[in-house]
């Protein structure tokens, strides 16, 4: 445990030191979400209506961009060789660092996401079932993330590989984040699409650990 | 990959048995396609275009049976770690990439008389599409990894992963279609279906199932020699 | 626990590439002992090392070791010095060290620092440290937990005199605590070694 813990604390602490966490992140999300009026027009009306689903996009494009920073220094610089000796299984050094990028990514960017949502004319009510669905979503997202980080981390081009592995698995996260922000004119509340949320959560955590796992021993080979 | 860990025997196996597949395959393919374009009846309401779905149906069934071989596959190839299992799950991919291919591009035919619009979203061809996407994921490692027993490894844990999230995509994408559009527009299949339309469906549907066996042990034999050529070549730079 | 007693390995093989590195590979090594491993590029030494630390299987063949805490793979029981530092840049000497020392238990980090000559340097970010500076650090691993088999893939690269005379003193020290180490390196570590394994291109030769 003090071995899981220490992990998590030396990567927090790396992000932090080295900028581009959420910070930058956050900045590509404004960038984004900046061009949407530009490219859709300033009309309030169709803004409002798409924010939730733009939001979600962005937050989606945002984690996936920072997916390769999981994994790749470590197997670059040898660190994951040691950490592969370590006493804890390597199932769960692959869980340790999804768990620090939730902490200093993906949470960070859920939480700040929304306010975005002011720029695109969000409808006030809606916003706390679009924070609580992506916050539930983001620890998701970040295991998944590592899941794609872990298998493409030996590759010199893996970026856009880890685009096409990573998004398709983001669907039942985008289909019920969305769900639960527009759950006003859905055929049920928020309730359920943030259990079904949290839920798919769990799932990632159960599979992420193993599945990161078998990918990294495969590169470390 | 050392080896196929002696593929002797299967290719011996896969050589007795290929022509019979094919010949079985085509027999029956053309005896489906008689049923579906000539005796069965045109849809009362669909007209003539419901004969797409004797393609259709059957190779949107095949995509999933195809995802569901390589995934089997790589499971096998993770328990016995027998490479033989791995090249299954390698040459299933772009099968079952193909037919799902054919499922979308004759959904897209039935569709424009149907919806009057090249493209629906509607919650079968969601689906499908994450599907090709699911497939086109999987490619691209064999694609991107150059050494065949790194790309084998990562290759088994995508096929896994995919399947596990294939369930979850479909109930997702399910949900989302309510969310959209409460009333699916054409529901298939069903017990409404009457004999003369189904017998057809059934006979292109076993048609398709032999039809990817013969495909799929093709394929596999190619990858083999493949495999046999490049050992020769390390042989010849003298890395053997 | 009882220490480490020996490591054997039995005709071992290592296929990379669907290319056959090296094979029917055999020696021992007995706590206190010393084994260099010599051999031209490319003929798996460095291959060697990561099967024996388990980052790698063996193609064929076995690896088994004697005495030891049975409950831990070889791999839990050993340092790996590759050729990656595995420093991070952006944590100061002292952080780096610490990290190691929390995750693989034990040691103490202001001792560790002294070893290699570097506690002037604690609070200096990793970044800053020249390449032979940088491989004090990482051998300084060594010193921070204890572990008692020692795979030390060319260790003396970029070492000054003072540097190395200290590297052969702490191997020295360590193989008289009952240690065991293997070495691969071009530069010879002016220890008298107690096993020489030579590899050759495709197999071992005697």
């Amino acid at each position: 445990m003090n071995a899981f813990l220490a992990l998590i604390a030396r990567d927090v602490k790396l992000t932090w030191r080295q900028g581009g966490g959420a910070g930058a992140a956050l900045g590509f999300m404004l960038t984004v979400i900046g061009l949407v009026p530009l490219a859709l027009g300033p009309d309030q009306n169709l803004l409002q209506r798409l924010a939730p689903g733009l939001l979600w996009l962005t937050l989606l494009l945002s984690v996936l961009l920072t997916a390769d920073r999981i994994f790749q220094q470590d197997y670059e610089d040898g660190s994951l060789d040691i950490l592969a000796m370590g006493d804890q299984p390597l199932e769960l050094v692959a869980l340790a660092k999804a768990l620090a990028h939730w902490l200093t990514t993906s949470l960070p960017l859920a939480v700040l996401a929304p306010l975005l949502g002011f720029l695109l004319n969000i409808a006030p009510g809606g916003l706390w079932p679009l924070a609580a669905g992506m916050m539930l979503g983001s620890l998701a997202l970040s295991l998944i993330a590592g899941l794609g980080g872990a298998v493409t981390v030996g590759l010199r081009r893996g970026g856009l590989l880890a685009a096409l592995l990573i998004l398709p698995l983001y669907v039942p996260i985008l289909i019920f984040g969305i769900s639960a922000a527009t759950a006003m004119t859905g055929p049920s509340g928020a309730g359920s699409s943030l259990i079904v949320l949290a839920a798919l959560a769990l799932a990632a955590l159960a599979v992420q650990p193993f599945a990161a796992a078998a990918a990294l021993r495969a590169y470390l080979r | 990959m050392q080896n196929f860990a002696n593929p002797t025997r299967f290719l011996a196996l896969a050589n007795a048995l290929l022509p019979w597949v094919w010949a079985a395959a085509l027999i029956l393919l053309g005896l489906g396609l008689y049923g579906a374009l000539i005796t069965a009846p045109a849809d009362y309401q669909q007209g003539e275009t419901v004969r797409i779905m004797y393609v259709h149906v059957p190779a949107a069934w095949l995509s999933l049976f195809a995802y569901g071989v390589m995934a089997f596959a790589s499971a096998i190839a993770i328990i016995f770690r027998h490479p033989l299992a791995d090249a299954a799950a390698k040459v299933a991919a772009p099968i079952g990439a193909a037919f799902c291919f054919i499922a979308l591009a004759t959904g897209s035919l039935w569709g424009k008389p149907m919806w009057g619009a090249w493209w629906v979203w509607d919650a079968r061809l969601t689906s499908m599409f994450v599907l090709m996407l699911f497939y086109l994921g999987y490619i691209a490692v064999w694609q991107a990894v150059e050494e065949w027993d790194l790309a084998a490894s990562i290759a088994r844990v995508v096929a896994l992963v995919g399947a596990i999230n294939i369930p979850i995509v479909k109930f997702s994408v399910d949900w989302w279609n309510t969310l959209h559009q409460p009333s699916s527009v054409f529901k298939m299949g069903g017990p409404a279906i009457s004999n003369d339309m189904l017998w057809p469906l059934l006979v292109m549907g076993l048609a398709f199932n032999i039809l990817f066996v013969a495909l799929h042990l093709t394929a596999l034999r190619s990858e083999i020699a493949a495999r046999k050529l490049h050992r020769l070549h390390m042989h010849d730079v003298g890395a053997l | 626990m009882t220490p480490l007693r020996s490591v054997t390995a039995t005709s071992l093989a290592c296929y990379r590439g669907g290319r056959q590195v090296f094979s029917g590979l055999e020696f021992g090594l007995a706590a206190g002992q010393l084994m260099e491993v010599r051999g031209p590029n490319g003929t798996g030494k460095s291959s060697l090392l990561r099967m024996i630390a388990g980052l790698n299987e063996p193609s064929a063949g076995s690896l088994s070791f004697d005495g030891g805490d049975k409950d831990k793979t070889l791999g839990q029981q050993a340092h790996y010095i590759a050729h990656q530092d595995a420093i991070k840049p952006a944590l100061t000497v002292a952080e780096n060290l610490a990290f190691w020392q929390r995750y693989l238990g034990g040691g103490d980090v202001a001792q560790a620092l002294a070893v290699f000559a570097l506690e002037h340097l604690a609070a200096t970010p990793a970044a800053l440290l020249s390449a032979g500076q940088k491989r004090r650090l990482a051998l300084s691993r060594l010193a921070v937990s204890p572990r008692p088999l020692w795979l030390l893939d060319e260790p003396s690269v970029g070492l000054d005199e003072a540097s190395h005379q200290r590297l052969v003193a702490l191997v020295l020290n360590h193989l008289a605590a009952g240690g065991l180490v293997m070495a691969t390196t071009h530069v010879p570590l002016g220890l008298e070694p107690h096993h020489i394994l030579r590899i050759e291109a495709g197999r071992r030769a005697a």
